[in-house]
């Protein structure tokens, strides 16, 4: 199975010893971890060569930190050289003052260029725009009708043209429909095709002369490997593509095409598509890619405790309450605020050491989801100051009161006391777990990144 | 052997998506032999060795004969079941063709287009209703018609939606309740663009679905597929056909030598 690559590079540095300096030998065994590692995730090989060789002359140069070992400062340039391949560009669509503003999706058949319409449209919906969404695919059996069945269900106005059979005819169509009845958007849906198909790129052109769309979106499957810089290179060749949307990053894919794509090609990620439901549909986030894709959400963790002071003394009074089983409501939310912001929720326990076990043992339904989580912190923030520290005052009227102010019912805070009640007492045996290795190797804490499970 | 030519060997390998592991165990399995000759020409045969030892489709005696088709979203399941019945049907079969894929929108319908084009029998099921249940619908159809195959398309989901993956399951029960053995074949269709995740997503599909074969759908671009290689190496899940193209007769037995020929050339 897929040992994260932070998983390695500890390996391979507990074998160094601890307190060692980085020596060459040990960055090209780390070297090697690397280059496997993202070649796994399905980062181009060229990108990869050349990534390797920048962390190498960076690796070797680099002034020690004096908190950090090996392991972190290694860690601390890759992530460094990731976000920066990465870049922190504006995400989502462009501004721009045509009306409608006209925006196409393209790509090749499968990668999700319908359903990421629609979730678009949606999106821009919440944004406070009105889209209105066209398909453009005359060719796939009952593309045209799937857009519209998608679009119906989200409640997203469909430019429908029986008439129109002709491509460039049907997307015209719409920007006109659109200006006449005040839509200030235009989505434009298009046929999947490969990019050596030379017609059907010819189409695009015609598409893209006639509509002058402000933003030409490449809908990128999650899972590609070592493919999507051609591919993704061939649209751009032809068509000037303004921005990446990765679909299916709901699964297991690491995601390393994207970065392929961004360095090689020299296109942001704009969007991300993460699920099923029309809601699934975010602007991108580099960091949380780079460590999905490294699977280093731990170490991450840790170089950030070395490099952030103040978290550091938060998350040293916060382990020192939770080894004397004084963790409180506060706390909780405390953690779930910064929990909200981060990645995928259901990897959080991935983040504690000895925490892999703990999380299979947490009762079913634990499962997160963001709404979850919401409400979790709209019930604690409808708590009085000494509710937070001391949970065991909250009585039958005070449960209702903070139902009341929280827009929740009796039971739903009932079960966020027992659940906490149940993480103090499962913290409590990590404590336990951690103290133990204290004693066998060295100091181990918990890092800055200390996440609750939450459902 | 001069490390050079191992390396871009190494590099071919990758770049075709074999992955690391595989690419290293087939570099291993020729690194002594280098003075025998021609480095391509061994590890070509390495290649065609792996790919060509194995199990054949499976052809039982029981009509009709179920063929399930799996996979992750995107990856061209209902495409594929219209160029399968299209197979069968030229073959001189007689088809039935169930839309199981009650999830996506205008699933139904595009099969229905496909089903028309081959004149199979089309069994649909209704958005939003239980897939086991037209699944079930559709094989007794088929036996009662005295059909030859009964083809079943199913909604694409991602390998690690657990509660979609016993969806399967249920599908397969409910098929091997009405012909003894069904599903006979299981067949994962595989994108030739994906990458790494090709693995794991055929582990996941043989460990719930028990893929007994592989479809390497879109190999007309510029991917070549490798992780199939890898797939074959690991799990021994066989590749059964291949999508080249856009048109009806696009979709062929696949060929180890043809395969493994491609993969060395040029790309563009």
């Amino acid at each position: 199975m897929f040992a994260s690559l932070s998983e390695r590079l500890q390996e391979v540095f507990a074998s160094i010893g601890r307190e060692s300096r980085l020596t060459p030998e040990a960055v090209e065994t780390a070297l090697r971890e690397i280059r496997m590692a993202l070649l796994e995730a399905d980062v181009n090989f060229k990108v990869v060569k050349a990534f390797v060789d920048r962390v190498r002359d960076r690796a070797v140069d680099r002034e020690v930190l004096d908190s950090l070992t090996p392991t972190q400062q290694v860690v601390a340039i890759v992530r460094d050289e990731l976000r920066a391949l990465l870049g922190d560009g504006p995400t989502g669509l462009s501004v721009s003052s045509q009306r409608p503003q006209v925006v196409l999706l393209l790509g090749l058949q499968g990668a999700g260029k319908t359903t990421t319409t629609v979730k678009l449209a949606h999106w821009l919906k919440q944004q406070g725009r009105h889209p209105i969404v066209v398909s453009t695919d005359v060719r796939r059996p009952a593309a045209i009708e799937q857009l519209s069945v998608l679009a119906s269900d989200a409640g997203v106005r469909v430019h429908e043209s029986s008439a129109d059979t002709a491509v460039v005819a049907r997307a015209e169509g719409a920007v006109t429909t659109g200006r006449e009845m005040g839509f200030d958007v235009v989505l434009v849906d298009t046929a999947g095709r490969l990019h050596i198909d030379d017609d059907l790129m010819a189409e695009l052109e015609a598409i893209k002369s006639s509509l002058a769309p402000s933003d030409l979106l490449y809908v990128a499957d999650a899972m590609t490997g070592q493919d999507a810089i051609k591919s993704a290179g061939e649209f751009n060749r032809r068509l000037d593509i303004s921005g990446v949307v990765l679909s299916k990053m709901d699964g297991d894919a690491r995601g390393g095409a994207a970065l392929s794509v961004v360095s090689v090609v020299g296109v942001p990620v704009t969007f991300i598509g993460d699920g099923e439901r029309i809601e699934d549909l975010q602007p991108f986030h580099p960091d949380r890619l780079v460590s999905r894709m490294l699977g280093m959400g731990d170490v991450l963790s840790l170089v950030e405790k070395a490099e952030q002071a103040v978290s550091q003394e938060d998350a040293a009074r916060l382990e020192k309450r939770i080894r004397r089983n004084q963790l409180t409501l506060q706390d909780m939310r405390d953690q779930l605020a910064s929990v909200s912001k981060m990645g995928p929720l259901e990897k959080l326990t991935e983040l504690i050491p000895g925490m892999n076990q703990t999380a299979s043992q947490l009762p079913d339904g634990a499962e997160v989801n963001p709404r979850a989580l919401k409400q979790t912190m709209a019930i604690i923030d409808s708590m009085t100051r000494r509710e937070r520290t001391h949970h065991q005052i909250i009585d039958g009227s005070r449960r209702r009161r903070i139902a009341r102010g929280s827009g929740t019912t009796v039971q739903e805070v009932n079960r966020l006391l027992k659940q906490f009640m149940d993480m103090r007492k499962m913290l409590r045996a990590v404590g336990g777990v951690s103290r133990s290795r204290r004693k066998k190797g060295g100091r181990r804490r918990l890092p800055t990144g200390m996440r609750f499970p939450m459902g | 052997m001069p490390a050079e030519t191992l390396d871009a060997l190494e590099e071919l390998l990758i770049e075709a998506d074999v992955g690391v592991a595989a690419t290293n165990r087939l570099i291993e399995a020729v690194r002594g032999r280098a003075d025998d000759g021609d480095l391509r020409a061994l590890v070509r045969d390495e290649l065609l060795a792996l790919l060509e030892a194995r199990p054949a489709s499976p052809s039982p005696d029981v009509s009709p004969r179920v063929v399930l088709v799996v996979g992750v979203n995107g990856t061209g399941k209902t495409t594929t079941v219209g160029r399968l019945a299209r197979l069968l049907t030229s073959e001189g079969k007689q088809p039935v063709i169930c839309a199981a894929d009650t999830f996506r929108a205008a699933a139904v319908e595009q099969l229905e287009v496909w089903a028309g084009r081959v004149n199979a029998d089309f069994i649909r099921a209704t958005t939003g209703s239980d897939p086991a249940a037209v699944v079930f619908d559709a094989v007794s159809s088929g036996k009662a018609k005295g059909r030859d195959v009964v083809l079943v398309d199913t909604a694409g989901r991602l390998h690690t939606r657990a509660n979609l993956m016993a969806e399967l399951d249920k599908i397969r029960r409910v098929a091997g309740r009405v012909v003894a053995g069904a599903p006979h074949e299981t067949l994962l269709v595989l994108d030739a663009t994906v990458g790494q995740n090709g693995l794991p997503q055929a582990r996941a599909f043989l460990e719930t679905a028990g893929v007994t074969g592989i479809v390497l759908t879109k190999l007309d671009g510029t991917a070549k597929g490798g992780i199939a290689v890898a797939i074959t190496a690991e799990l021994g899940v066989p590749i059964r056909y291949v999508g080249v193209g856009e048109q009806i007769d696009d979709l062929l037995p696949f060929s180890a030598e043809d395969y493994v020929d491609a993969l060395f050339e040029p790309v563009w």
